[in-house]
């Protein structure tokens, strides 16, 4: 088959710059071929790149004593103690997402999950954070069912359960949903795989589901000498097959089991031809690749389609070659394809040759060290006007609730997370509704806590601010059941980086991030950054999900009780009344102004501690976020089946939204013992009500519970399903 | 006591099913769906819930062609003991063992929620540690559990008093409600709901354990 010739059209419908292809050139020393053209555009674009977001994911604190791998691996990895380690990663799906949100949501699962069980690790718990468009506009609905039945479909097959994660609504989302899939697994800390090669002459496997045409750039499908030589197009999104991945997952922990693997990459965004490279970079050596043997699901298919195809649930390794008969038995036994495509060569080459044709043949390190980078210009986000005495509404307190759990955003979530399986695996200790989520650590009397947070409306206000308070909403709710948090992965989406603004909330936002991990100890390991969600020129709002994992130890109690009849209301932490960017206003206002609350990191830190170290007392804890005090004693008390009283009646106090508090019922005898260690410990608690009858009665305003769980309960379907 | 947990390539529950096995103290050994008999002198086999081989056509309709299968149907016929959780459920109304068939939700999603169940019988090895009447939280989690049997079958199995589970506020268009199912002889059961997830202090509910006690009990003594 003739290659088409490099013309300045296909250049730019490989989304390579001029001054980009220039560099090829002068890496190549020739005009590239057909082939290694593709290649380079699979290496350099943004997603594998990173050449927008480098330099200032750089500045990002990633070490700790319990950091085992930081970014840089398919996952991070953390020290639980015990020989034991979790493995986490959370990454976006969001254009495949929008055009095709079943096949879209389902394939970030399962990319995601690969990521995880390539370093050796068995998934035990996933999350999912969804930003959909405003619930009337006419994709919303569809992209909502799509995307949740898609997330639910690979995961339940999968059999991992879900344990939380974020659903929000905002025009800004409109034209460009985000799904951002978390996955989390076990490993022991003596048997982490990487993905550097090592030894010359190794034989390169090709493990897992064929290579078909899926996936294969979308970049070139504009180019009239493509169509004219292609069979058929296909949907740049790819279709994913869960029951595939399961064999996968457990072919590939039982390889590793044999010591047959001496590296191991999934084949993610630009299969082939990103996992070999990354491999054979970090090892120092050159890779030699066979096409010919590479196991295909269609006929005749070309070097360049086989090196972009982002076919899934495929994954490449380095092997042992006196063991591969253990090796090839073990993914016969699973029924799937085991082929031996390849080598790794002394030489610094990618030599890919397709029936004895070279297809390309580049220097390989080169090719993997030399990707632009650029250091876009940016504007800091000019600051936000405060709320004036004159900006700050009254609500009747029962109508303000009402407005806001009767908006999709802040309903109760069950719709959507009783369509993934919480339970699987036996080890779930609490499902998604309130909260982190709590796996147990199989077998050992450990648990893991999971939680997904940020608040865009903060970030686009104030990024540094904003960048903060997503952390630390991270860390309160692992602390609010009773974990001390580990670590953070962070899944940065953004509008487009050639824009100076977007660039100063990404700027900001990173700014903010790396302030309060630091200050939190909870070191970012792994992430994943998404650019250029614009639609029509209109940005998402910034949107930096903070995914974390915390630990409750061995011998101490998860903080999961229930608020019940007598219990007293105290509130850890100062109101100081900030309504700037709350809920309240933007759910039953409309409004969106004002500046995003101010965090104060030794505040959140020692209000943190305070919780931990008292759980003896403390045995029902949520922290406050969105709506302030009244949405959180109302989710408890809803939670707990039981009426609330809570004594402030003016708007600011109710729905104002400060940080670093969190909300606590107890009996009087540890409400006595809680007045004392706080005072200790220079915490502000105070008492706000108390739990009880079956009515929530806020100020002088009040409803029955029943009436209130109802509205909490139906609104989300109503609304959107 | 012995118990066999079957192994299909898309088992995803044989782990918890084997640990609830474990906790009531049976020994457990795991049976992969190539092999085509079960180990000397198991007294149950469980077949547990996931997607046997996907399930892109109809739940279990692979499986119940699979080796293992065979050897399954054959301990059942000879009188052995035999639970299917969830995806289990399927395969044995696929392979013939227990009647009927579980068509998509009535609801047409999926659904994880800990459900009522109504004990309709304590007559048999798996719900003699229940009486008639108790009502029990279980877990579901199923895109296909809606039991579906035709009005003879269904009065047949009412009649010989063979209906072991039903839902009190129905989740999935189940016909008469329908959970979980007795096979004639009173020693196999089909069940969508998953015992094996309330069966400890962790799990917020040990209501499932009974299923696995009373069977040990049963087992050991018979």
């Amino acid at each position: 088959m003739q290659e088409p010739a490099i013309t300045s059209e296909l250049i730019e419908s490989h989304g390579l710059s001029p001054a980009e292809y220039d560099r090829i050139l002068e890496i190549m020393g020739r005009v590239p071929t057909y082939t290694e053209l593709g290649i380079f555009s699979a290496m350099w674009n943004e997603h594998c790149s990173y050449k927008s977001s480098k330099k200032w994911l750089r500045t990002l604190p990633t070490e700790g004593p319990q950091v085992i791998c930081g970014p840089g691996e398919n996952a991070g990895i953390v020290d639980i103690g015990d020989g034991q380690c979790v493995v986490f990663k959370m990454e976006s799906h969001n254009h495949p997402s929008y055009i095709e949100p079943y096949q879209g949501a389902a394939t970030g699962v399962g990319g995601i999950l690969r990521d995880v069980f390539t370093m050796g690790a068995r998934p035990i718990a996933a999350m999912n954070s969804l930003s959909f468009g405003e619930p009337a506009h006419h994709k919303t609905t569809q992209l909502v069912n799509g995307v949740v039945e898609g997330v639910g479909g690979y995961g339940n097959c999968f059999g991992v359960p879900c344990v939380g994660g974020e659903v929000r609504f905002h025009p800004a989302y409109n034209g460009n949903c985000l799904v951002n899939a978390f996955a989390a697994g076990l490993a022991d800390t003596d048997k982490i795989f990487y993905s550097a090669a090592s030894g010359i002459g190794m034989p390169v496997v090709y493990l897992g589901a064929k290579t078909g045409r899926d996936g294969v750039g979308g970049a070139t499908m504009a180019s009239a000498e493509f169509d004219d030589t292609i069979e058929e197009k296909r949907p740049t999104v790819q279709v994913g097959d869960p029951f595939t991945e399961k064999r996968l997952m457990e072919a590939t922990l039982e390889l590793m089991g044999t010591g047959a693997v001496i590296s191991i990459q999934d084949m993610g965004a630009a299969g082939l031809t990103c996992s070999a490279v990354e491999m054979g970079d970090k090892g120092g050596l050159g890779v030699k690749l066979n096409l010919e043997d590479v196991p295909q699901r269609e006929e005749n298919m070309t070097a360049y389609e086989m090196m972009l195809s982002e076919s899934q649930e495929r994954m490449l390794m380095v092997l042992n070659p006196e063991l591969e008969a253990e090796a090839r038995a073990v993914f016969v036994k699973w029924d799937l394809d085991f082929a031996i495509v390849g080598e790794t060569i002394a030489e610094d080459r990618f030599l890919i040759l397709h029936n004895g044709e070279v297809k390309a043949d580049l220097p390989l390190a080169t090719l993997a060290g030399s990707a632009p980078e650029y250091d876009r210009p940016w504007v800091p986000t000019p600051a936000a006007e405060p709320l004036t005495d004159a900006d700050v509404p009254t609500i009747d307190p029962i109508d303000g609730l009402k407005g806001l759990i009767s908006s999709p955003n802040y309903a109760g979530k069950q719709w959507v997370y009783e369509q993934y399986d919480t339970t699987v695996m036996g080890d779930t200790a609490r499902r998604p509704g309130v909260g982190s989520g709590l796996i147990r650590v199989h077998g050992t009397e450990k648990m893991l806590a999971f939680t997904s947070d940020v608040t865009p409306r903060y970030v686009k206000a104030n990024p540094t601010e904003g960048g903060k308070q997503a952390v630390a909403e991270a860390y309160r709710n692992l602390t609010a059941v009773g974990a001390k948090p580990l670590a953070t992965t962070d899944n940065l989406n953004f509008g487009n980086p050639e824009k100076p603004e977007i660039m100063g909330q990404f700027v900001g936002a990173l700014d903010g991030i790396g302030q309060a991990v630091a200050a939190l100890d909870m070191p970012i390991v792994s992430g994943n950054v998404s650019l250029y969600n614009e639609t029509d020129g209109q940005g998402i709002l910034p949107t930096p999900t903070i995914g974390a994992v915390g630990l409750v130890a061995a011998g101490e109690e998860p903080i999961i009780g229930e608020a019940r009849d007598g219990h007293v209301a105290l509130l850890i932490g100062d109101t100081l009344g900030h309504l700037g960017q709350s809920a309240l206003l933007a759910e039953v206002f409309n409004r969106e102004d004002g500046d995003a609350p101010a965090v104060d990191l030794d505040a959140e830190k020692r209000n943190g501690d305070f919780v931990r170290n008292n759980r003896d007392y403390i045995k029902v804890c949520t922290d406050l976020s969105d709506g302030g005090l009244a949405l959180a004693a109302f989710e408890l008390a809803e939670a707990g089946g039981v009426g609330v009283q809570i004594d402030a009646s003016d708007t600011p106090t109710l729905f104002g939204e400060d940080q670093a508090r969190y909300l606590v019922a107890c009996n009087f005898d540890q409400a006595e013992a809680l007045m004392l260690a706080a005072g200790q410990a220079g915490v502000t608690l105070t008492t706000v009500g108390k739990f009880g009858g079956d009515t929530v009665k806020i100020g002088g305003s009040e409803a029955p519970l029943a009436e209130l769980s109802e509205i909490f309960r139906s609104s989300f379907a109503a609304t959107v399903a | 006591m012995k118990a066999a947990v079957v192994v299909f390539p898309g088992s995803n529950c044989d782990r918890d099913l084997a640990v609830a096995f474990e906790q009531a103290g049976f020994d457990v050994s795991m049976v992969w769906h190539k092999d085509s008999a079960l180990p000397e002198g198991v007294d149950i086999v469980g077949v547990p819930g996931g997607f046997s081989y996907g399930d892109y056509l109809r739940c279990g309709a692979i499986a119940a062609q699979s080796p293992i299968c065979k050897a399954v149907v054959e301990h059942a016929n000879r009188g052995g003991y035999a639970l299917g959780v969830c995806n289990g459920f399927q395969v044995l109304t696929e392979t013939g063992v227990l009647p009927g068939a579980l068509l998509r939700n009535a609801g047409l999603k999926y659904i994880c929620r800990t459900v009522d169940l109504k004990v309709a019988t304590s007559d048999s090895v798996f719900t003699e540690g229940y009486n008639a009447g108790d009502v029990i939280g279980i877990p579901i989690a199923h895109h296909d559990g809606n039991y579906f049997a035709d009005a003879d079958t269904v009065a047949q199995l009412q009649d010989q008093d063979r209906v072991a589970f039903t839902y009190a506020d129905n989740p999935n268009g189940s016909i008469a409600d329908i959970a979980g199912i007795l096979s004639e002889n009173r020693k196999v059961l089909g069940m969508m709901p998953h015992p094996e997830r309330a069966a400890d202090e962790g799990h917020g509910g040990t209501d499932g354990v009974a299923v696995f006690r009373a069977l040990m009990g049963i087992v050991a003594t018979a």
